[in-house]
């Protein structure tokens, strides 16, 4: 039995005096591929915070890969909401890439060779070496969040963290995003943000739902009622059937 | 005239690679509020050195001081009390301005000098100040310059360089120390109140024509060398104030390229 991921034990974590998140025990395995799912303002993003150590619980315990959330930073990935940066910063694409490499790039001074190479091969993960040249405001939605991918598996990491990963992207942009997502778990394990239950239930092994409380389902668990309790109303289904791309993707690392 | 002439040159560089940090970073109101402090600064060494004697006091010292010394208060409350940030650099600026003109005011034979710290009279700076502005200059660009990728990353996403192991909050208050020291530096040049236009505005034209970060720090400084120099020049003849007569020309120049884009995107969409 390996050691779980993610482990948060008696988890409660409190802001301006009011309850965020209670007692939550939750165990993420190695492989696994997680969608925390619920209402707005019910959780979802604090809990990532808290697992990357942005956020400290005001009681209980995380562990990641069996250490403190700040010390394993280096082996996580994180891709944070689309909306926080501004995208008419001047930067080229493999610029942004490269900040994946901090953190294990020289502390000052520019980056070296290895590092050039793991943001390009990281690129190509995402099937955008091609762009590396281009300014990062020409690009379009669905490519900035690729972006966002590559510059968070720069960092080589072992587990992946997105903050609501699609929510600017349309319905066909976001079925390719979970494609790649679900190639890349077959060596990462993933924990995502979503507020769209149905879509994702396709592509995940597990659906976390944070309303305060956490309770895990496993995807074949998803159930119109479940739904309901979260969200307390109808909730958008898209039926989605095929999984990986015909010709596949390539992986030069795995 | 020379010596004004290498004064604009070396506060060109370090200008344009700070300004561009500055403008991205969108803290051109910290800038600002910085800037102002710096005449509480200048006024206590001048009433330190004309009324209590300590004649090894010159006004850049006090500037370097002050500037420094709101740039940290600036710094430690933007990162602990996010909602009342504005408040508190309004109340700086205005707070460390009016500290400089009671204090000039206390020092006999010096209150007409206020307007050339206001509004800057580069024809005053001596070899002495020479010396320390080049100093100033070196460190700023060295600084800014070794930790380029630290200072992109938290300018650009704060919080992924966090989860990178960046430590945010040393290189955010290292970033506005140079933003001090620059102004220091800026200060001499067109004055306490003009700083900001030329802390921004080369580096806005540059913006116009860069597609990455380094790309527009080369042309802020290419732009400030031009405004400064071509400032100088202009004003000399007919004794205009060197200080207003660049930033006018560098408020021209913005204006146009941004008509001159506007228009260009019309034709080519």
């Amino acid at each position: 039995m390996t050691e779980p991921v993610i482990t948060l034990r008696d988890l409660s974590f409190f802001y301006d005096g009011l309850e965020v998140l209670q007692d939550v025990n939750l165990d993420v395995a190695s492989g696994d591929f997680v969608s925390l799912v619920g209402p707005n303002g019910g959780g979802k993003t604090t809990l990532l915070k808290l697992v990357l150590g942005l956020l400290v619980p005001t009681s209980g315990e995380v562990r990641v890969f069996g250490q403190s959330p700040v010390r394993a930073r280096r082996r996580i990935g994180y891709m944070p909401q689309h909306a926080q940066v501004d995208p008419r910063f001047p930067m080229s694409v493999l610029d942004v890439v490269l900040m994946g490499r901090l953190g294990k790039a020289p502390m000052a001074g520019p980056y070296r060779g290895a590092d050039h190479a793991a943001a390009r091969r990281a690129l190509g993960e995402v099937d955008l070496e091609p762009l590396r040249q281009r300014p990062f405001s020409s690009l379009s939605g669905g490519q900035r969040q690729r972006i966002f991918i590559a510059r968070a598996l720069a960092a080589e990491p072992e587990l992946l963290l997105l903050d609501e990963p699609t929510a600017n992207l349309d319905v066909h942009m976001e079925s390719e995003f979970y494609e790649l997502l679900w190639c890349l778990n077959r060596r990462l394990t993933i924990v995502l943000v979503s507020h769209d239950l149905g879509f994702v239930s396709q592509f995940v092994k597990s659906v976390v739902c944070v309303k305060r409380r956490v309770v895990v389902h496993p995807t074949s668990e998803i159930t119109g009622e479940i739904i309901q309790e979260l969200y307390g109303g109808d909730v958008r289904m898209v039926r989605h059937d095929h999984r990986c791309a015909e010709r596949g993707h390539e992986w030069p690392n795995s | 005239m020379q010596h004004a002439l290498l004064a604009g040159l070396l506060a060109a560089v370090a200008c344009g690679i700070v300004g561009t940090y500055v403008v991205v970073r969108r803290i051109t109101y910290i800038a600002g509020g910085i800037a102002h402090c710096v005449l509480g600064g200048i006024g206590a060494a001048l009433y330190l050195q004309r009324v209590c004697g300590w004649t090894f006091i010159r006004p850049l010292h006090g500037a370097v001081v002050a500037a420094l010394l709101a740039a940290m208060i600036i710094g430690l409350v933007s990162l602990r009390a996010k909602q009342r940030e504005d408040t508190v650099i309004g109340a700086l600026w205005a707070v460390g301005m009016a500290a400089g003109v009671l204090f000039i005011a206390r020092t006999p034979g010096y209150s007409q000098d206020l307007m050339s710290y206001l509004f800057g009279n580069i024809l005053m700076v001596t070899a002495e100040d020479l010396w320390l502005i080049a100093a100033l200059d070196v460190l700023v660009v060295a600084v800014a310059l070794l930790f380029y990728n630290q200072f992109q990353a938290i300018c650009f996403d704060e919080e992924f360089a966090r989860v990178r192991g960046i430590p945010v909050e040393f290189y955010y208050l290292l970033l506005l120390a140079l933003i001090a020291l620059t102004v220091v530096l800026l200060v001499s040049v067109v004055g306490i109140v003009m700083v900001i236009a030329l802390l921004t505005l080369p580096v806005a034209v540059a913006g116009y024509f860069a597609r990455r970060l380094w790309q527009m720090m080369v042309l802020a400084i290419g732009f400030s060398i031009l405004f400064t120099t071509a400032g100088l020049a202009v004003s000399y003849q007919p004794d205009l104030p060197a200080g207003a007569t660049v930033i006018i020309l560098a408020g021209a120049v913005y204006l146009l390229v941004t008509i001159a884009s506007r228009l260009l995107r019309r034709r080519g969409g």
